[in-house]
């Protein structure tokens, strides 16, 4: 191209200058590697943004204010209590009352009146009824209780609630404050892992200190239970048919589009699908995860089924061949040699949608699994996958939309908790995938 | 294959599943987003007080909620509807239509709406209806012609208020706090500021005057929330003069941030609420279908646990969290009891 000899000397050119057009070039590149530079620097800030943010308004969610006190519960106020109608509220006089008598003994420098105590100690009635409904034999003994205070008392000591900010009023008055730093003083509050939040059922608006994420846990973990045994076989089935055995022509090429298509579908669309099929025309039970379960496999379908046809695709048909050729049947040849060597993509692509599906809100809001859903423990197989239960983006969710603080907070805690487990889920795809990965 | 796929293995599961179908145990609710907190309340009270499992309380407006109640009898409907206003007409022949005919009608308590500024907004401090009219109506009389609404900011409106631009964040339709905030507050300064005769001399019908009365601007100076109160919040947060509507119960937890104004001179309390003072406040309601008292265990024994004057009268704790109780707790608890429907049947 560039030779020496040719007529103008002006346009001698030599590989050891430097020429204009090379310094474009070369310029052009490094802007190119700025750019990308650049890009990545943007990604990782918003990463870092993201987990921070989440991480200081998460954390709080996992340590709670907790007080403990020594109750001793007659037999006669236990009867008492059980005759009334509004139980709940008689084990929180009876408790309130133990209290402050405990605290008058103790002699406090602080002067309170007992509705203080009402104001600091959140809602202790369910936890006492119940422990003493499964433990009659402790009536009459003292029992120590470990009770979460009040939402507005909790946050003061996380600093979510300034002093300055506190004017008197029925839910907190300053004089409670001074009472709370003089218990938190003595020891009587402490500040503890809240195990309630990681173990515990959904609570209404007025007890955020019970609130947890464990009965949603159990919820989504049915609907991936659902998920899994009835995408990842028909999935399977659906593209090694299509990638395998299916002719070649319109029709094949037409469920293929619409297989893309699918994938694209927003998920609220099969929530109202769900709705139609499942709840009024098949009349299974409305909030359960089964149908969560159902309804998040019809938008997983797709994506496994694209993932399975791809790493199908990647195994060589040298392989094929070759097992035709040592005269196995076509079955044989796939079922023997092509699915075993596309099973790392086809579990990476299987986990990736359950991941997916994992942190979908939108098609549960339609099958009523968004809302106030506290109940307990499913008891058997049949009702965890029968009964009414939330899944975790859906209790975060509800949480969000809360007036208090304190559910604000857990809503990020819960955040936590469902990052936790997607990464676990992407971190077993990717080991997978590096166990058995083969490349040719 | 895709779609052909997708419907045989629905197909074959609800084969599976159809024969396990179990008898549902626990009440299912759904409807107004103020009733809410009260509803999820007494849900978890009832669930730790009896031995009922606790219900399943959703959100999503009183139109959805009465929507769903009305779509028929059955285990795969609701059982109870909450709404923030009473039933209408058109929604009860629609139940009917579908079978649902014999409608129990509770009236919790009642709830107030307050109109409530950032804490460190401008002095939004006190309000009359005829602000809010001349503020958000769409058209108004101005010298006999009905023109687009000319009010840029809140002193425009009224001299004595901040000359910051309005912007406010009301309901949205499908919320009862609509229905009550047109009527209590917009038709009211309408009639006040006697734009209603004057838009009736202009020409209008009385019908249309009022459906103008009504007609909130759409350039951008009222937001409509369709969401929660939460929503709300957020948006005043954002914009320092913004201006929500809220519920008492929510302001009343959000008082650090929040900060209210009086409506034509009255402060929101649950006493004003009560005595009738406070110009702005609505009754909440939830709706049981009778039919399926006996069917779905729990149903009338969580209605009325609900209304007990332990939870529900002045000092039980729906009053605590900002319901003002309904002094006629004992003909509601009656209305249970005896379940009486709607329109004097059986």
């Amino acid at each position: 191209m560039t030779d020496a000899t040719h007529e103008g000397a002006k346009r001698h050119r030599s590989l050891l200058t430097v020429d204009a057009q090379t310094k474009k070039r070369n310029a052009a590149e490094a802007r190119f590697k700025v750019y990308g530079m650049v890009a990545i620097l943007a990604g990782l800030t918003f990463l870092v943004v993201l987990a921070v943010s989440i991480i200081r308004s998460g954390l709080p969610a996992f340590s709670a204010n907790m007080v403990q006190v020594e109750l001793t519960l007659s037999q006669e106020q236990y009867a008492e209590a059980e005759g009334q109608l509004f139980k709940t509220r008689a084990y929180a006089d009876i408790f309130n009352a133990a209290f402050t008598a405990e605290l008058r003994e103790r002699g406090l420098t602080t002067e309170f009146d007992p509705e203080s105590i009402e104001r600091i100690i959140g809602q202790p009635g369910a936890t006492i009824r119940s422990f003493y409904r499964a433990n009659e034999d402790q009536l009459g003994q003292p029992v120590t209780f470990n009770l979460p205070t009040a939402s507005r008392i909790d946050g003061y000591f996380k600093g979510r609630l300034l002093r300055e900010n506190v004017t008197d009023s029925r839910f907190l008055t300053l004089a409670d404050l001074d009472l709370a730093d003089e218990l938190k003083e003595a020891g009587i509050i402490q500040s503890q892992f809240n195990w309630t939040f990681i173990t515990g059922k959904d609570s209404s608006v007025d007890n955020p200190g019970g609130a947890g994420l464990g009965a949603s846990v159990i919820g989504s973990f049915a609907m991936m239970l659902v998920v899994l045994f009835l995408s990842l076989p028909i999935g399977v089935a659906a593209s090694i048919y299509l990638e395998e055995f299916a002719p070649k022509n319109r029709i094949t090429d037409l469920i293929e589009v619409n297989i893309s298509n699918l994938a694209a579908v927003p998920s609220i669309v099969f929530g109202i699908l769900g709705l139609a099929v499942f709840i009024q025309f098949a009349h299974l039970p409305q909030s359960a995860p089964l149908v969560g379960g159902l309804v998040l496999t019809l938008m997983t379908l797709p994506t496994i089924i694209i993932s399975t046809r791809a790493s199908l695709k990647s195994v060589p048909p040298s392989i094929r061949d070759a097992a035709l050729g040592v005269g196995a049947s076509k079955m044989q040849a796939v079922f023997h040699h092509v699915l075993p060597l596309a099973m790392p993509g086809i579990l990476t692509g299987t986990i990736i949608g359950l991941a997916q599906a994992l942190g979908e809100t939108a098609p549960l809001l339609l099958i009523g699994m968004v809302g106030f859903v506290a109940r307990e423990y499913p008891d058997g197989l049949v009702s965890a996958f029968m009964d009414p239960n939330s899944a975790m983006p859906a209790q975060i969710y509800t949480w969000a939309a809360r007036s208090d603080d304190a559910f604000y907070e857990k809503a990020w805690g819960g955040i936590i908790i469902l990052l936790v487990f997607l990464l676990a889920m992407n971190l077993l795809a990717i080991l997978l995938r590096r166990r058995f990965e083969r490349r040719w | 294959m895709s779609k052909l796929t997708i419907t045989t293995s629905a197909a074959a599961i609800l084969a599976l599943t159809a024969g396990a179908a179990v008898a549902r145990d626990n009440v299912q609710i759904a409807g107004s987003s103020t009733v809410l907190p009260y509803a999820s309340i007494v849900a978890e009270l009832f669930g730790d007080n009896t031995d009922f499992p606790t219900p399943v309380v959703e959100s999503g407006g009183s139109s959805s909620g009465l929507a769903r109640f009305c779509e028929g009898v059955g285990e795969n409907t609701i059982d109870i509807a909450n709404a923030s206003r009473a039933i209408r007409e058109r929604e009860i022949e629609t139940c009917a239509a579908n079978g649902v005919t014999d409608i129990i009608e509770v009236r919790i308590g009642y709830d107030g709406i307050v109109f409530a500024s950032q804490i460190d907004g401008p002095a939004f401090t006190a309000f009359t209806p005829s602000d809010w009219f001349l503020a958000l109506a769409e058209n108004i009389v101005v010298d006999g012609a009905i023109v687009a609404n000319p009010n840029i900011t809140w002193a425009d409106v009224n001299a004595d208020l901040p000359a910051v631009e309005i912007a406010a964040f009301i309901p949205g339709t499908k919320h009862g706090t609509r229905e009550v905030f047109e009527e209590n507050v917009l038709l009211q300064g309408c009639e006040d500021t006697g734009q209603m005769a004057a838009m009736m001399e202009a020409g209008l019908s009385e019908d249309d005057a009022e459906a103008a009365c009504m007609a909130v601007r759409t350039d951008g100076k009222s937001v409509d929330i369709d969401g929660d109160y939460t929503e709300t919040l957020a948006r005043i947060d954002a914009n320092t003069n913004g201006i929500g509507v809220f519920g008492l119960a929510f302001y009343e937890n959000n008082t650090d941030k929040l900060k209210v104004a009086t409506m034509g001179g009255v402060a929101p309390s649950t006493a004003t609420i009560a005595s009738g003072d406070y110009p702005v406040s609505r009754p909440l309601f939830f709706y049981i279908k009778k039919a399926h008292i006996g069917v779905i265990p729990g149903l009338k024994e969580y209605a009325q646990f609900f209304m007990a004057d332990e939870i529900a009268g002045p000092n039980g704790p729906l009053a605590n969290y900002g319901l003002v109780s309904d002094p006629e707790l004992a003909e509601v608890q009656a209305t249970i009891e005896n379940e009486t429907v709607m329109g004097g049947g059986m």
